[in-house]
């Protein structure tokens, strides 16, 4: 398998040809032929569908407050003895139903996920980049401070500045900063690794003779970059994307359970597991455990979909 | 070999500079300190005064030196949730960590070990199978979820084991450690297997993949050639080259075990240091912040500075690149 024919040359692209390609692509095909990473896509996408589609699909709006009873809470999942059919899996301490927020709490997990990994992808794809052309001693500044970083665990980075931004905020620290603050933190943690990477490739490339004839021409460097030596080095970066997605997932959810996340009233899966442990120890087992087997059918769905990426995409990569 | 000791010092204590030029600006310019350390009915000239004493009107410059002074002898101010000294509170907490550190790493590297060489020797045995299966599912616990799964599985279910503290613990000079009780003992296993299990799949994955390289080298098959037995050559000859990359990076996860700990002391409200800086982070008490940060980051550095080294001295190949690229 080699890079030429994921990305046919550009006259080679047009409309039909390039399906064609898709289908007949050695991706499609090791995709087809592991049960396994089918399995995963299925549930990847059957939650991130159940999330997408929450405001459509769950029974009750767990956001709402007048939709809420004291009345309905600590009821167990409907199948066991005091259950109630309009609470699939039963109630937490406020009377929400744990089905319906679990649905819109895998869609908090999920976006900001999504947005962590894109940022933190950004950030080290342009560093990488920049680190890896520029050479000299912008390549030396930037990678120190990779260095550096990734002698500390991303989840001590993370819980670092969200604490910082506490204070910079104080009590102006409302549900919409949160959010941008756990999408800032957890992007910020996961940089190293794409930098890393993109900047090897970058160094490999930028002295091949398509680069030197778009330099010849008098292209601008941050085209050249960006037009032309982005799209080769893209590969490895699409594997450790899937891998940190599966992080940022989780480091979301550890942070929010530590309760420095999203508050109660916008829980993600962390933030539900959190409030689930105080009623382990009364029996009430649903509140927390039901979103946790959510997470961890999410993250390892993913999880597996990266491995099969990694092994697809390069078999250099191992 | 001198000079690359001194070398990796050198990198060592820019590091270490670094993250201390970060837990400075933290404390420094992240909030005025002044309002952190007073009430509301300080005056203003009692204010001035104490900005004055602390030598907050200094040129910042200086006020960093003072800071990287005062960090080296271990003074990282008082605590503004506790108004006590920092040093104090972490002193107190650092025996309960280390404790939770020690024996979730030792139990990852006794089951962790065996169950890597178990799936290298019997590639194709079911048992194999479930444990690489299982593996896969470990990396992808969540450690809080791995903690509350535990919870419910043990304390709540099976009503054995507890679900938090420290137990009894018995103060050995400084040093309070909860091994010599029974209560204390029992308290230890569910965090040290909660904290230990992520790492235990990452050594068993490591150590197949490195037993199954070495077993398919020369010099294993000239072993067999010489008519040694399995036991020697599978343990004698294989497992033993596969070693010193499993100790390199069991060491270099004890720093990383020891930042993962606070997940898990959360989760089992474990009295140790993760939970004093968790409370710190909700609170704000950024002294406790940044010398958390110091230490936690003092740790990691030296654990590389001495697995380079030992790499060093087992491996001379190494020295003589850093001599040439130097």
């Amino acid at each position: 398998m080699t890079a030429a024919a994921e990305n046919p040359p550009a006259v080679l692209m047009r409309r039909p040809s390039r399906l064609r390609a898709i289908i007949d692509s050695d991706l499609v095909y090791s995709f087809l032929r592991s049960r396994v990473t089918i399995a995963a896509a299925v549930v990847t996408l059957a939650i991130v569908l159940a999330a997408l589609l929450a405001p459509w699909i769950a029974p009750n709006d767990p956001y709402d407050l007048r939709q809420l009873s004291l009345l309905d809470s600590h009821n167990p999942p409907a199948w066991l003895q005091g259950g109630d059919w309009r609470f699939l899996l039963g109630t937490d301490d406020q009377g929400r139903d744990v089905f319906s927020t679990i649905l819109y709490g895998s869609r908090q997990s999920i976006t900001i996920g999504l947005m962590a990994t894109l940022f933190a992808g950004l950030l080290g794809i342009s560093l990488g980049l920049i680190a890896g052309y520029a050479g000299g001693s912008v390549d030396a500044f930037i990678m120190r401070a990779a260095d550096i970083q990734s002698t500390f665990p991303a989840i001590l980075i993370a819980m670092l500045i969200d604490g910082t931004s506490r204070a910079l905020f104080g009590e102006q620290r409302n549900e919409q900063v949160v959010f941008w603050v756990m999408v800032l933190s957890i992007g910020l943690s996961f940089w190293v690794q794409y930098a890393r990477t993109v900047r090897g490739s970058t160094l490999v490339e930028k002295n091949k003779d398509y680069v030197l004839a778009a330099r010849l021409i008098g292209i601008r460097p941050s085209k050249i970059l960006f037009r032309h030596v982005l799209p080769n080095v893209v590969g490895p970066v699409l594997v450790i994307a899937t891998i940190n997605l599966a992080l940022a997932i989780i480091t979301e959810a550890t942070l929010s359970f530590l309760g420095l996340g999203l508050p109660p009233t916008q829980p993600s899966l962390g933030t539900l597991i959190q409030i689930g442990q105080k009623y382990l120890f009364a029996g009430e087992w649903w509140i927390a455990i039901f979103p946790g087997i959510t997470l961890a059918a999410l993250v390892l769905a993913v999880n597996l979909l990266g491995d099969w990426l990694r092994d697809a995409l390069n078999p250099k990569l191992r | 070999m001198l000079a690359f000791i001194i070398r990796r010092l050198l990198q060592a204590i820019v590091v270490m500079l670094t993250v201390a030029l970060i837990a400075f600006t933290l404390f420094r310019f992240v909030g005025d300190p002044i309002n952190m350390m007073v009430g509301i009915e300080t005056t203003a000239e009692e204010r001035a005064k104490l900005r004055q004493d602390l030598g907050l009107n200094d040129p910042v410059p200086i006020q960093f030196a003072r800071f990287v002074g005062n960090a080296a002898r271990l003074n990282f101010g008082n605590s503004y949730q506790f108004k006590t000294p920092v040093i104090d509170l972490i002193a107190d907490r650092f025996p309960a960590t280390m404790e939770l550190a020690l024996a979730s790493a030792l139990f990852s590297l006794l089951i962790g070990i065996p169950m890597g060489v178990y799936t290298a020797l019997h590639r194709r045995s079911w048992l194999s199978n479930i444990f690489l299966a299982a593996s896969l599912v470990g990396i992808s616990l969540p450690t809080f979820l791995i903690g509350i799964l535990l919870i419910f599985l043990f304390p709540v279910t099976l009503g054995v084991l507890p679900s938090f503290g420290r137990g009894e613990v018995v103060r050995l000079g400084f040093w309070t450690t909860g091994l010599l009780t029974v209560s204390g003992l029992k308290a230890l296993i569910l965090p040290a297997i909660t904290l230990g299990l992520f790492q235990m799949t990452l050594i068993m994955r490591l150590v197949r993949g490195e037993m199954l390289e070495v077993l398919r080298t020369d010099y294993i098959k000239f072993a067999r050639a010489r008519g040694l037995t399995d036991r020697a050559v599978n343990f004698g000859h294989a497992l033993k080259n596969t070693l010193v990359p499993v100790m390199t990076i069991a060491g270099l996860q004890l720093g990383s075990i020891i930042a993962f700990a606070l997940i898990t002391e959360s989760v089992f409200q474990w009295p140790g240091m993760g939970l004093l800086f968790l409370k710190a982070v909700q609170n704000v008490d950024i002294p406790i912040m940044s010398a958390y940060l110091l230490l936690v980051a003092f740790i990691f550095v030296t654990i590389n500075l001495i697995v380079d080294i030992l790499y060093a001295v087992v491996d001379p190949r190494i020295r003589i690149d850093a001599r040439a690229t130097a």
